[in-house]
């Protein structure tokens, strides 16, 4: 569960990115943010996986005041959100087995754990057959779904999407959205900021649209609503 | 928290990958690293080498009283209690005119036949080796020597051993300051090398902070890359070193026999010179990857 009272975001340039928000979003929720360039989205999100500390205002995920999170403690907070970017950031080095090995390893699980665990995903994202391959030969589709599996190989509670599917074409995107839709369907909540106007009206859910660092708009089963 | 050992296994597993998968880089820092152990450890042998002539040469500087020679045995013997009695000096010798004469023709070989006429009425003072507690303060202790009762003549060597003094420490102090430069210089090269690899590994830094890794996980990998880096580094200086001197040694040790200016030891000596380098290069690895990562971590 993920709340945020009065929270605002001012950077130390003196750009206002937040301004006074008020949200609460319920476990298991499917929420989509949407918002022009600059809205806001990439902080909202940042400040929900402690990227970023809200200037004023409380947001509090699972429980836990993440303005009050002492910096030593922000990893074991981390291991129970997993993150989604744009650009996968997946290690270049790595076969597609390692960079989902990866999440575990951190939190010293055994290599028995790490084996099931991550094959479980691969699974999952339809990728076991390339668990060998490094990322240099997937598609981009293909290496978004290795990211998401990283992202839910420790089994979070809230899984944060930024523009997840702003490098892929349509068919390949919708790949994705199906397989955020999977994760949510098992209790996950999903936050997930988006530019993609058809997947948005399509998979109906609720939508919170940001603009000038507040919320404009919050509905269940919302459209897209703007003409970009 | 207590690693597990499995944890320490992957950590020394990456660190090691790393240092190949780097290549360049990694030649890079160990070059760095294999320069400055080298100087510093030249510079070392010769300070040290240095430091062993000068203490030498400080223990055998002494002061040579010679004795009025129309003072009585009884002024003698009051002449070395005073020395004795005086804090600044260390050690007081009685050398007999006769003893001193011999001495004489000694130094002057074969030649030296003819002084021997002298045996029969002996022109020399009896006299009393002094050696000062601090060898640095050899004059002023001379010079207070010299107001004593039933002294003729106090003779050591005055503005030569000054010089000789002067010398000494400035050469100790050149090397000081050339060592610390030289190892500043030498830091400076490997954290930059190392912030360069450390640049291209940012993406994997940033991953494993956003997958929830702690800091201290982070940087085991790094801290153990530092450390090979810098045990890696040490080989060259530690193998050349090691070979020239043995080679200096074998050449200058005979040579030298007899003489109070001795070259070190060689087998005690290079255990040292060998800890040094192994320690010094650990410890500028490991610092040179510890400072580029940090401003990596939000601590």
């Amino acid at each position: 569960m993920i709340v945020m009272e009065n929270v605002s975001k001012t950077y130390p340039n003196g750009v206002v990115a937040i301004n006074n928000i008020n949200v609460e979003i319920e476990q298991g929720e499917f929420v989509y943010v949407v918002g022009t360039s600059g809205a806001g989205k990439s902080t909202f999100i940042k400040l929900i996986y402690r990227e970023e500390k809200p200037t004023s205002g409380k947001v509090i995920v699972n429980g836990v005041d993440v303005a009050k999170l002492r910096n030593s403690k922000v990893p074991l907070f981390r291991r129970n959100i997993g993150v989604v970017f744009q650009d996968f950031k997946l290690l270049p080095s790595l076969t597609v087995f390692e960079n989902v090995a990866f999440a575990l390893e951190v939190i010293e699980e055994s290599p028995k754990v790490i084996k099931d665990r991550v094959m479980e995903v691969l699974e999952l994202v339809n990728l076991k057959h390339k668990a060998r391959m490094l990322p240099s030969e997937l598609s981009g589709g293909e290496q978004q779904r290795v990211s998401i599996a990283r992202s839910i190989v420790n089994s979070p509670s809230i899984v944060i999407a930024d523009e997840p599917t702003g490098n892929l074409d349509p068919e390949t995107s919708w790949e994705i959205v199906n397989i955020f839709e999977e994760i949510n369907k098992k209790g996950t909540t999903v936050v997930m900021a988006t530019h993609n106007k058809e997947i948005v009206n399509t998979n109906k859910h609720r939508v919170i649209a940001i603009d000038g660092g507040t919320i404009v708009r919050d509905e269940q089963r919302g459209e897209y609503g703007y003409e970009d | 928290m207590v690693m597990k050992i499995r944890t320490i296994g992957r950590h020394a597993r990456e660190s090691v990958k790393s240092i190949w998968r780097n290549g360049w880089m990694t030649i890079a820092s160990v070059g760095a690293v294999t320069a400055t152990l080298l100087v510093l450890g030249v510079f070392y042998v010769l300070l040290m080498n240095l430091n062993q002539v000068a203490t030498s040469i400080e223990e055998d500087v002494s002061i040579k009283v010679l004795v009025d020679s129309t003072a009585t045995k009884e002024q003698q013997k009051t002449l070395e209690k005073e020395l004795k009695s005086m804090p600044e000096i260390r050690s007081v010798v009685y050398s007999s005119k006769d003893n001193e004469l011999n001495e004489l023709v000694e130094s002057f070989g074969e030649q030296g036949e003819v002084l021997k006429l002298y045996e029969q009425e002996n022109p020399l003072n009896d006299a009393f080796i002094v050696k000062a507690a601090d060898p640095q303060a050899t004059s002023k202790v001379a010079k207070k020597i010299e107001k004593l009762d039933y002294v003729h003549h106090v003779n050591y060597g005055q503005s030569d051993v000054d010089k000789l003094f002067n010398i000494i420490n400035i050469g100790r102090n050149i090397g000081i300051v050339l060592i610390l430069i030289l190892l500043l210089a030498a830091i400076f090269l490997i954290s930059n090398t190392i912030k360069i690899t450390i640049a291209a590994r940012r993406k994997e830094i940033e991953i494993m902070r956003l997958v929830g890794a702690t800091n201290g996980f982070i940087r085991w990998p790094f801290f153990m890359e530092g450390l090979w880096l810098g045990l890696l580094g040490s080989i060259i200086p530690i193998s050349l070193i090691t070979f020239v001197y043995k080679k200096v040694y074998d050449y200058l040790a005979p040579k030298l026999e007899g003489n109070f200016i001795q070259i070190l030891e060689f087998t005690p000596f290079i255990y040292e010179v060998i800890i040094l380098l192994l320690v010094g290069g650990c410890l500028i690895g490991i610092w040179g990857s510890m400072m580029s990562i940090q401003r990596y971590l939000k601590v």
